[in-house]
């Protein structure tokens, strides 16, 4: 197909003769993927697909909707929340701007359209934004949701004694009502990923000025609305009991047309995922279940109870292996990994390049992970416009031994490559987990064959993770030669993301080990591709800068990239969701419907 | 009498300040952090959890923590969740019907199990019946609860579909098929801890009537022609049952405890499962409050098995 046949197709999809969705199938057919060609369409000008298809023609009328969270919500201010699980409770009531459908691209919600260089509502400075909102949207208790509702949501979240956890977002920026029903977005500097401040669920969704106006500050806590929402979403509050329950009951005046489906929703709180997911699937007690994270074998047995099967939603999360770039083992200014060493051999290329062969990524999807992970060279897999092209892994323990032959690593008596008398040990550490476990051991078995000796070490995830300064053994620290964990990317942008390899991010004493860049890895030109990236309007060419600055780090073996891990979902058969990888699992929650 | 309670009364004042000490310096110093979740989201500035961390007072040294913890709670106010942001007296009463529900319906069971089976095999030594109860009761109390609670869930909702696995506190139905729904997913949960803990009391009950069975004034009450369920019930149990209702009492306070395992399976949203997720989040005003409601029940059931003995048996007097 050429592009004068192209051309004519998308025509004949612009004149409504073509559907949307069949011009995809047949795009698919010539293996270009559902992103790409919605790119496509939008470049003819076509605004993001609504791809979810909505069949009930009327509201109400779909019984309850139960939900199991094997996490509960502990509290329904979406401005308090901590994880996702406080970010799911309050979506239910909750509303943003926009939402982020499962291929990163936005999707109006409260807003009338979504903000558009070309219309000018984006400033083409890159420093301010002008939201048009939905008219005839009624808060929960009858009063008219408008501008001054956004602007009070700047003013709530960005002031520090309301203790907002959202305040990252608000504080830089400022907000200023046009009318009653646009406001305009301002940033201190160009911003090409604006996407941020009401938009999503982690930081968008918006509360009642006309109930929180007097708990702004010091007395945040006290509002009653924190307990029971009021907001503009698909379902009214019910009832909360933190960490167990949430209900909530149909919107009879919700803005979208024919929707909700549900009468009722429940989101039930508290266990653990297997017996999560058996609820889900094996006896069909609920409907919908969160987070599956749970090894794949178990899974396919508990789908052949016949209730409900597993749903895989792309995120851009990443399983990967950190190199650390500083030497663990020797003491500087009273830490250890201080960026004034330089580690012993792991920055080394031939000893890089060997154990980016020795991790058999393949092995670690197929036996551990299973449907719920897919192996990757990348440390960006997603949004798909993000993703590197160029780059490539392998498992080849022969290349490896050859590489480090070369490199001058000769085996010495006990069978460890040894150079100069430094020799090849590891230690490599994770946190307690069944799959990293096993992990852990895949890589230790084909470094041993090569010649490098590892010592495994497991640390209990709570202190793992932790932000205790005083504890040796946190991720920040790093206070070892290799360790293993997954970070997340919440949004569909790579910028916060990327930030973990900046020089001026290293992890150390002097800032708490707070900052971001864990491997103390540091390269002035990376730090001059970020630069640009964060100035860089043009949406084409940021996104090569980042798939630059992934490759880099890939390449220079700063992480080795192991597997993505997808959102994974349980819904009960005959029930329609539509989830995403970039927003809450209730981004959508009005679309959600049960066959007849 | 009145004296001696006063006087324990104010013998558990320091103790339980000490346990509220060692508490509070073991939960500041083990690891973890309610904000680690934030922490560890690169979109999240790390600024914002320090400054969370600031406000809700984790950066001041232990000893002032604890003392701003202990003045508050001497004017009766228990402070508020990190997590939820909720009064943690709020937290606890919400899960208080439940727990007692629940827990209140396994330790009848327990007793309903216990004693007649405990008297009966006591009364028939190494009988075939006493043989059959003492068998199943060191099963059942060898067995941990979260394993019978698997195999329930294995048996009744898997293979045969008759019970729910999922405690629900939002039943929507009315009248009859309200309490048939609530007792229905009650059962697997009060039947898991209501039979271990009536296992453990079986035994203790089986010897407790063994020692007086053999006594010399149930000889008498036979020799004196007495009906055998009089002399059973009146002359065996009533004497029997000194030691047992101190148990029984003692055991309270550890079956709150002891039901956390069983919450976490069912999903029962009681005090137990409040104090795991606490924990979990490290939540400590809510560890501190749900603990401190722990040793307040050992040291106030112990003064009461105390008291049970004068009351039981008049020759014991308090000084």
């Amino acid at each position: 197909m050429d592009a004068t046949q192209l051309r004519a197709m998308i025509g004949k999809v612009k004149a409504g003769r073509l559907s949307r969705r069949a011009f995809v199938q047949r795009m698919a057919g010539l293996g270009l993927t559902a992103p790409f060609v919605n790119l496509m369409l939008a470049q003819e000008g076509f605004a993001a697909p609504a791809s979810f298809d909505y069949k009930p023609t009327k509201a109400g009328g779909g019984g309850t909707l139960r939900t199991l969270w094997w996490e509960g919500p502990t509290l329904l201010n979406p401005h308090f929340a901590v994880g996702t699980k406080d970010q799911d409770g309050s979506r239910i009531f909750y509303e943003p701007l926009a939402g982020w459908d499962p291929d990163g691209n936005l999707v109006p919600v409260l807003a009338a359209e979504v903000p558009d260089a070309k219309k000018g509502t984006v400033s083409a400075d890159g420093k301010a934004v002008t939201w048009k909102l939905k008219r005839g949207v009624k808060w929960h208790d009858g009063q008219p949701f408008t501008a001054d509702d956004c602007v009070f949501n700047w003013q709530y979240a960005s002031d520090p004694a309301t203790a907002a956890t959202s305040i990252g977002t608000y504080k830089d920026i400022k907000v200023e009502k046009v009318d009653d029903y646009t406001i305009k977005v301002e940033f201190p500097k160009p911003t090409p990923f604006w996407a941020t401040a009401f938009v999503g669920a982690q930081f968008g969704q918006i509360i009642p000025k006309h109930l929180f106006e007097k708990y702004k500050g010091g007395n945040s806590r006290e509002a009653p609305a924190n307990l029971a929402p009021v907001g503009t979403g698909p379902y009214m509050f019910v009832d909360f009991k933190p960490g167990d329950l949430v209900r909530g009951k149909r919107n009879p005046n919700y803005h979208m047309p024919n929707r909700p489906y549900f009468d009722l929703i429940e989101m039930k709180g508290g266990g653990e995922a297997v017996s999560a997911a058996r609820a889900v699937l094996q006896t069909g007690e609920y409907d919908f279940a969160w987070n599956l994270q749970v090894e794949d074998e178990i899974l396919k047995r508990l789908e052949q109870g016949g209730h409900g099967q597993i749903l895989i939603t792309p995120t851009g999360n990443i399983e990967h292996i950190e190199i650390n770039q500083t030497d663990p083992w020797q003491t500087v200014d009273g830490q250890r990994s201080s960026i004034k060493t330089t580690h012993p051999f792991l920055t080394d290329p031939a000893v890089k390049e060997a154990l980016n062969l020795l991790v058999d990524r393949a092995s670690v999807q197929q036996f551990i992970y299973g449907r719920t992970g897919v192996a990757t060279a990348n440390f960006v897999n997603n949004p798909e416009r993000f993703r590197s092209r160029d780059t490539h892994y392998e498992f080849n323990i022969q290349k490896a031994i050859a590489i480090l032959d070369r490199g001058g690593w000769k085996p010495g008596s006990d069978g460890i490559r040894e150079k100069n008398g430094v020799k090849l040990k590891l230690v490599f550490q994770t946190s307690v987990n069944g799959p990293r476990q096993k992990n852990q051991e895949i890589v230790k078995e084909a470094c041993q064959k090569a010649g490098i000796a590892m010592e495994l070490k497991a640390i209990l995830a709570s202190v793992f993770f932790s932000s205790d300064v005083g504890n040796p053994d946190t991720y920040r620290k790093f206070y070892s030669d290799l360790q293993m964990f997954t970070t997340v990317m919440g949004q569909p942008d790579p910028q916060e993301f990327m930030r973990q390899f900046l020089s001026n991010e290293v992890a150390q004493k002097e800032n708490k080990w707070q900052g971001r860049n864990v491997t103390r890895w540091r390269n002035p030109e990376y730090d001059a591709l970020f630069a640009a990236a964060e100035n860089e309007l043009d949406a084409v060419k940021r996104a090569t800068l980042f798939i630059k600055m992934n490759d880099m780090v890939v390449n220079d073996v700063v992480v080795i990239p192991e597997i993505y891990r997808p959102g994974v979902s349980g819904v009960a058969n005959g029930l329609n969701v539509w989830i995403s990888g970039w927003d809450s699992n209730f981004w959508a929650l009005q679309d959600w419907y049960r066959n007849a | 009498m009145f004296n001696y309670l006063v006087r324990r009364l104010f013998i558990a004042l320091p103790s339980l300040l000490g346990i509220s000490l060692i508490l509070f310096t073991v939960l500041a110093l083990a690891p973890g952090d309610p904000f680690s979740e934030l922490a560890n989201d690169p979109s999240i500035p790390p600024a914002v959890a320090a400054a969370l961390r600031h406000k809700f007072g984790l950066d001041d040294p232990i000893y002032l923590r604890y003392f701003h913890w202990l003045v508050a709670m001497l004017h009766g106010d228990w402070g508020y969740s990190f997590a939820s942001r909720v009064d943690v007296s709020t937290l606890i009463l919400q899960r208080l019907p439940t727990t007692l529900y629940v827990l209140g319906a396994s330790q009848i069971l327990a007793l309903c199990v216990a004693l007649p089976v405990g008297v009966y095999a006591g009364v028939r030594p190494y009988s075939l019946g006493d043989q059959i109860a003492s068998t199943l009761a060191l099963i059942g109390f060898s067995i941990p609860t979260f394993f019978t609670g698997l195999v329930l869930i294995l048996i009744f909702s898997i293979w045969l579909d008759w019970l729910p696995f999922v405690y629900r506190t939002d039943i929507s139905a009315t009248g009859f098929a309200w309490y048939w729904a609530y007792i229905k997913e009650a059962i697997m949960p009060v039947a898991v801890l209501g039979l271990f803990q009536g296992a453990v009391w079986t035994r203790f009950v089986r010897a407790s009537v063994l020692d007086v069975v053999r006594l010399d004034y149930v000889t008498t009450a036979r020799a004196k022609g007495l009906a055998e369920h009089t002399v059973v019930l009146k002359h065996i149990t009533r004497n029997a049952m000194i030691p047992v209702v101190t148990l029984v009492a003692l055991s309270m306070p550890i079956v709150f405890g002891g039901a956390v395992v069983t919450e976490q399976i069912f999903r029962v949203p009681g005090i137990g499962s409040l104090l795991i997720s606490a924990i979990l989040n490290n939540d400590t005003p809510v560890i501190m409050g749900v603990t401190f409601i722990f040793s307040c029940l050992v040291i106030v059931f112990n003064l009461i098995a105390d008291l049970l003995y004068g009351w039981l048996d008049p020759r014991i007097s308090y000084r």
